[in-house]
């Protein structure tokens, strides 16, 4: 084995939301450097939410990331819920259940055939694979569609939609609207399905860790935005302790800052701690299809997740079809929500993890600190611990060879750096701000 | 570690096909994306035209969009998409390259436009913050203002919207490559509204609503959904801020609320900051 010092880089990530770089060291075997670079500009929304009305917070929150909208407007609204003390009606809640299986649909069906697929075809971009798979690329752009229509007919438009508001929606479907989205769900399911034992069916590296796996847990469903934060090393907590239990840490190469675990270290967010932590209540068709490719808890190979993303589209077109059944309209679309200090913290759980917002609020309803947390700068530092384990693996190949397997399992967490970034604007609480 | 070296392999195999295969389309014009300060939601809306996309790549050759393809071809490009506003040293010298490689440059939404929300950075200042905000502010390279494109090359067409519409884009597009004009209205929201048969939110229940000075082009969203429009597709041609300004004080509405009405995601557009600061001062 050749002792030869060589260096893996990314100048540009491709197929990752946002701008991201990625350098190697490796020296023979050993990795002696790994640096997931994230050079996406920051943009200061923390800084200047403060001053604004509660009620702007979804729609700003929302210009985060065009690819998870309904993630930021779901954990910007239960926290200022929560900060207001508002009581929020069942039909509502399961409304919102409806509009995150949209957002799961849509996200997931991007990433598992446009963004991750090609990776094990062996093609650069979708477009490509499409000429040799045509029937793939419908099955996917169809399923795509059918999550996107979800969220266009509940909130008007597919990216920053614009129905959800503090206590509710501005205006709720009336339930025939959503009953002509039922046979093209039911499609759906069954396309899910075929993208479970589509993606089983490719080649996986023999590559397993021994994560942290954190998510929500629910006693009663698949976690969207409620339940306590859960993980498999005895992690079971509200999300208003969030920040006791989680540390950020500086990195020089980032404008992302790394989370970890308080006294413990880097933990995964996102689909595999979801199944792993949360396999008894997925739907009926989504355990089926689960046990039928042999995939149980726990998933310890990331490369895997693919298969797990699936899986939860399987589960999110049941429970779209689900809720629309039950489906009885709200008495009223929202409930007021009176002007009133107080702070409030929420997680939802965006397609790709959890995500954490915390808003102060003055008595005239204006924001006097924020603090949000996305999914991908939790992973970010498991992103760089797995790399460290894989690169070593890859010493013999040709390098271009390398590098592509090691952007791959960057793409192993669907990283959405225009959300981690935004979070290396810290929150600065002032006491004169807080006494105004 | 044999059927991984293998799987490797064979992707490089298909990998260099694609590419000859994509050589032998290159009659076709070159389109690159470009991202700069930005959510990824207007680049996003070109991979949402599911209808339309496998068409629009077989008429196009997409040289540059890192986020759909790990295929980054060097320029010229024919056109050139940008999303996202100048917030950095860097990203102002990149814009200048990027101009040089696009023969015709399109900005799309809000951020490449008219600065994005980020640009609410430019009522306050930002050293102070970084210096509180960041343990070592020296690693911070950050510009005091987001700028919108135009601020820094020429531009050939502006698309509205945060985010863009992709009917829009789809028009833009086929226009572009017709050599015709893009038929993208700048009128107000209220001539949509008007076309949907809406009953006006303001003057029927006293919602306030930026529809009557915002550029049309999303169907009348919020007011079809019980909600004042605003603003997300910037001021039309030719506001009238002031007077509705004032329409809102008689709806009740205080003059702190509409600043921060107009203070949005096209706050810097100059139509909307003028109306934000004559509020505040008044």
């Amino acid at each position: 084995m050749s002792r030869a010092a060589r260096t893996i880089r990314v100048e540009t990530l491709a197929r990752v939301e946002g701008e991201g770089a990625l350098h190697i060291n490796l020296i023979g075997e050993r990795v002696a450097d790994v640096k997931l670079r994230i050079y996406e500009p920051p943009r200061f929304f923390e800084a200047f939410l403060r001053g604004r009305h509660f009620s702007e917070v979804a729609d700003i929150t929302a210009r985060i990331c065009g690819i998870c909208p309904i993630a930021y407007q779901m954990s910007a609204i239960h926290a200022v819920e929560r900060a207001l003390g508002l009581r929020i009606d069942p039909a509502v809640r399961m409304l919102r259940r409806l509009f995150y299986c949209g957002e799961w649909i849509e996200s997931h069906a991007l990433h598992v055939y446009m963004l991750h697929a090609p990776d094990f075809l062996g093609y650069q971009d979708a477009i490509a694979m499409a000429k040799d798979h045509p029937e793939v690329a419908q099955r996917a752009l169809r399923l795509k569609k059918i999550g996107n229509k979800l969220v266009s007919l509940m909130g008007g438009r597919e990216i920053h939609p614009i129905s959800a508001a503090v206590g509710g929606f501005y205006k709720t479907p009336r339930p025939e609207q959503l009953q002509e989205l039922v046979e093209e769900l039911k499609w759906a399911v069954d396309a899910s399905i075929a993208t479970v034992k589509f993606t089983a069916g490719l080649e996986f590296p023999d590559f397993e860790q021994d994560y942290e796996f954190v998510a929500l847990r629910h006693p009663d469903e698949y976690p969207f935005n409620e339940g306590r934060l859960v993980s498999n090393r005895g992690l079971d907590i509200d999300a208003a302790e969030y920040e006791d239990t989680f540390l950020e840490l500086h990195v020089k190469h980032s404008n992302a800052l790394h989370s970890v675990v308080r006294g413990r270290g880097s933990y995964l967010v996102g689909p595999m701690a979801r199944f792993n932590l949360n396999y008894s209540t997925l739907s009926p068709s989504a355990k089926q299809v689960a046990a039928d490719v042999k995939l149980k808890p726990p998933v310890r190979n990331p490369f895997r997740s693919i298969i797990v993303r699936a899986v939860e589209l399987v589960f999110a077109c049941e429970e779209a079809l689900r809720i629309i059944k039950e489906y009885e309209p709200p008495a009223e679309p929202r409930v007021e929500a009176p002007n009133r200090a107080g702070v409030g913290q929420a997680i939802t759980e965006a397609p790709r993890g959890i995500l954490y917002h915390r808003y102060a609020i003055d008595e005239k309803g204006l924001i006097v600190t924020a603090k949000i947390v996305p999914p991908t700068s939790q992973n970010q530092k498991r992103i760089e611990d797995d790399l460290r384990e894989y690169a070593g693996r890859l010493a013999a190949w040709p390098l271009d060879e390398a590098t592509w397997k090691c952007e791959q399992a960057i793409r192993n967490y669907d990283p959405c750096i225009s959300c981690a970034t935004h979070f290396l604007k810290l929150t600065v609480e002032r006491d004169d701000e807080v006494q105004k | 570690m044999s059927s991984e070296r293998k799987n490797g392999a064979k992707a490089k195999v298909k990998a260099s096909a694609g590419a000859k295969s994509r050589a032998k389309a290159s009659l076709k014009p070159r389109i690159a994306v470009f991202k700069f300060a930005s959510c990824d939601g207007c680049q996003l809306s070109l991979l949402d035209t599911e209808d339309e996309l496998l068409a629009i790549a077989g008429a196009v050759e997409i040289a540059y969009f890192p986020e759909a393809s790990r295929s980054m071809m060097k320029g010229p490009y024919d056109i050139g998409f940008v999303e996202g506003s100048i917030t950095t040293h860097h990203d102002a010298q990149k814009i200048q390259e990027v101009r040089r490689e696009c023969k015709t440059l399109v900005t799309l939404g809000a951020c490449a436009t008219a600065g994005g929300i980020q640009a609410l950075r430019n009522w306050k200042d930002v050293d102070e913050f970084i210096r509180v905000v960041y343990a070592s502010p020296q690693f911070i390279s950050t510009l005091k203002l987001s700028t919108p494109i135009a601020e820094h090359v020429p531009v050939d067409f502006e698309l509205r919207g945060c985010p863009i519409n992709k009917y829009q884009l789809i028009e833009l597009i086929a226009a572009t490559l017709g050599g015709r004009k893009p038929n993208i209205p700048t009128n107000s929201v209220c001539m949509e509204c008007k076309r949907k048969g809406n009953v006006c939110i303001s003057v029927a229940r006293g919602i306030g609503c930026l529809g009557p000075v915002t550029q049309a082009g999303c169907g009348a969203l919020c007011p079809s959904f019980d909600r004042g429009c605003y603003g997300c597709f910037g001021p039309m041609e030719t506001p009238n801020t002031a007077s509705l300004t004032d329409r809102l004080r008689v709806l009740g509405q205080a003059d702190d609320q509409t600043m921060r009405s107009f203070r949005g995601f096209n706050a810097w557009a100059w139509q909307f900051r003028r109306a934000s600061e004559e509020c505040e001062h008044k």
